[in-house]
């Protein structure tokens, strides 16, 4: 299974447990410091099982959570990013991106495929952070539209995963117009009254934010996830003081009033079902 | 008058002419002559400069002290026939997002846009034209009110972006300018938006999602400023110039790429340069472009705006 091994290569150990344990077995969490095995970490959905801190996981992993079975249709898989703008950083766009997919062995930064949860047809789109941050270019706002315009088709509601940084620097203003294209889209979704559940996960924030992460008929979320539109920085900048303790937390986004609830990973998957039986009924 | 670092020979020549003006006023030697001479040598230069300015120029000029903001376009278009409404009914009225109903010709607009302040206090005042969530709050609620009454939408765009501020956090910044590009997507009446200085990402999108966006010509939009830009991709602001060409900001560079609608000219030396033309542009545009929207019946008008922004992007399959 190709996606546990890339979970494997994310692990987290410090170099004196390394001596100890063979690389890849162990998992040592950053909220607890307590080490458990990689196994039971995965059984766990990435989920400390001692103080629950929620490890980031991509979208194979989302997949195999939600899918009965964890079988699924990917759609439109091969699209990959163009590099209009020609852009140069301390690095070429297209190099960056060679060197993403490469590493990844993923196209870009979020994935798109259907199937079925407890019996009910869904629609679930979901981002992978490793790829250049999660961020948002053309591709995504793509493939986001695309799911979209399925789930109208097929008549599905739509789950969206989000685990960004925002907007794709590299794509400039085409990146900034995929908060249009994609909120857009979801008017559509919304006139056929298909439900939109989006999933905001750690990290989200700027421009994801800003467009369809916050745009859910529900908004939920995971546990400690990071939700904002100015980062956490940027912010501290702007008022010139430290930031008040969990600010921008899921637990303080949804204190403010912004997220329907927040849902432990591991019980995702029972309460999409709940929350697809009720539109359905 | 302020002049920019590349406007010196305009500054130098402008110099000259107050003193020839000055000892021609003393009536000892006859300048008008010279007068004359360096009236003409400034409108060559200025021509001269800004024929060809970096990209990083039109940065600096859509930002310009001088320049005319949000509320100067709306008096100049609307005669100031224009009631100024405040409020998102909810938290506060934002000083950095001004809006109202206007009459141009005889007929009802409602404008929106962010304001800025032309000096200390009215910069401080306006928040440097950075709104906050109820800002775009109040937005949406104007263009639904404009909705309701069958009236069409004109907003001018001039943010350095929406404020990262702890309470615009607090309030959903992020939710506020979600919920105005959603809202304003199947907005049943027609919209236009004017990029007059600064578009700076979804702070500026946040009004911008109209059947027609123009941007005046020395104005930019891009997803991020060239000085964040510079700090995130080379971590220091040295790199500002590298950074507003390789964002493709101006006006030329997004129709080129298709996500705006056209370019308006801006008065040789920019629009405050001479700011009266510049209004009489923006009416007479706005009008033309208002006359081929009113025709449009609402339902066609959305789907066309919705399939305008989802044709927005490049990718390969
Ligand atoms: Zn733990």
């Amino acid at each position: 299974m190709s996606w546990f091994k890339r979970i494997k290569e994310g692990i987290t150990t410090s170099t004196r447990e390394k001596k100890e344990t063979p690389e890849g077995l162990w998992y040592k969490c950053p909220g607890c410091k307590k080490i458990i095995s990689s196994q039971e970490h995965a059984d766990q959905m990435w989920v400390c099982p001692n103080c629950n801190y929620h490890e980031r996981i991509g979208s194979e992993e989302y997949f195999q959570i939600l899918f009965d079975d964890g079988k699924y249709t990917e759609i439109n898989a091969g699209l990959t990013a163009g590099d209009p703008l020609k852009f140069v950083d301390t690095k070429k766009y297209i190099d960056r991106l060679k060197e993403s997919q490469a590493k990844t062995g993923l196209k870009d930064s979020i994935r798109t495929a259907h199937g079925k949860v407890n019996g009910h047809k869904l629609m679930v789109a979901a981002m992978d952070f490793k790829f250049i941050g999660g961020s948002m270019g053309s591709v995504m706002g793509e493939k986001i539209a695309r799911a979209i315009q399925c789930c109208i088709d097929k008549k599905m509601p739509l789950l969206l995963i989000s685990k960004s940084g925002g907007a794709r620097m590299m794509e400039a203003a085409l990146s900034l117009m995929q908060m249009a294209k994609t909120s857009a889209m979801l008017t559509r979704l919304s006139d056929e009254k298909l439900p939109y559940i989006s999933l905001l996960t750690d990290p989200t924030t700027g421009g994801v934010t800003a467009s369809f992460a916050m745009l859910g008929d529900l908004n939920i979320s995971e546990p400690g996830a990071l939700i904002g539109f100015a980062g956490p920085r940027v912010v501290k900048e702007t008022i010139g003081k430290d930031l008040p303790k969990g600010f921008q937390t899921a637990e303080f986004v949804l204190e403010k009033g912004f997220l329907d609830y927040i849902i432990d990973r591991r019980q995702l998957k029972a309460n999409i079902t709940r929350v697809l039986d009720f539109f359905k009924n | 008058m302020n002049f920019l670092d590349f406007e010196k020979p305009i500054s130098e020549l402008t110099e000259q002419l107050e003193k020839a003006k000055q000892i021609g006023a003393k009536g000892k030697i006859n300048t008008d002559k010279l007068v004359a001479e360096l009236e003409q040598k400034i409108e060559e230069a200025r021509e001269t400069i800004y024929k060809s300015l970096t990209p990083w120029q039109k940065v600096q000029v859509s930002r310009h002290p001088d320049r005319p903001y949000s509320l100067d376009y709306i008096n100049a278009i609307t005669e100031g026939n224009f009631i100024e409404l405040f409020g998102d009914r909810n938290v506060r009225d934002d000083k950095a997002m001004i809006g109202g109903m206007g009459l141009v010709d005889g007929k009802s607009i409602m404008f929106i846009g962010q304001q800025k302040g032309n000096n200390t206090k009215m910069r401080q005042y306006r928040n440097f034209g950075m709104p906050n969530p109820e800002g775009y709050r109040k937005a949406l609620r104007l263009m639904k009110l404009a909705e309701k009454f069958g009236k069409p939408v004109v907003t001018f765009i001039d943010t350095p972006g929406a404020y990262p501020g702890l309470e615009a956090e607090e309030r959903g910044q992020g939710e506020a300018i979600a919920r105005n590009l959603f809202e304003m997507a199947r907005l049943k009446v027609p919209v236009i938006c004017f990029i007059i200085g600064e578009g700076a990402s979804g702070g500026a999108l946040g009004i911008g999602i109209g059947d027609k966006v123009i941007m005046l010509e020395f104005t930019w939009y891009s997803v991020i400023s060239p000085e964040s830009c510079s700090s995130i991709l080379w971590r220091n602001w040295d790199n500002k110039e590298k950074a507003a060409e390789a964002l493709k900001l101006t006006a030329t560079d997004m129709l080129s790429l298709k996500l705006i609608d056209g370019i308006l000219k801006e008065p040789v030396g920019g629009a405050h340069s001479h700011p009266e033309k510049m209004f009489h542009s923006v009416k007479s545009e706005l009008m033309k472009q208002l006359n081929k929207l009113s025709s449009i019946p609402a339902d066609e008008l959305v789907n066309k705006r919705i399939e305008k922004f989802c044709s927005m992007g490049v990718y390969s399959e």
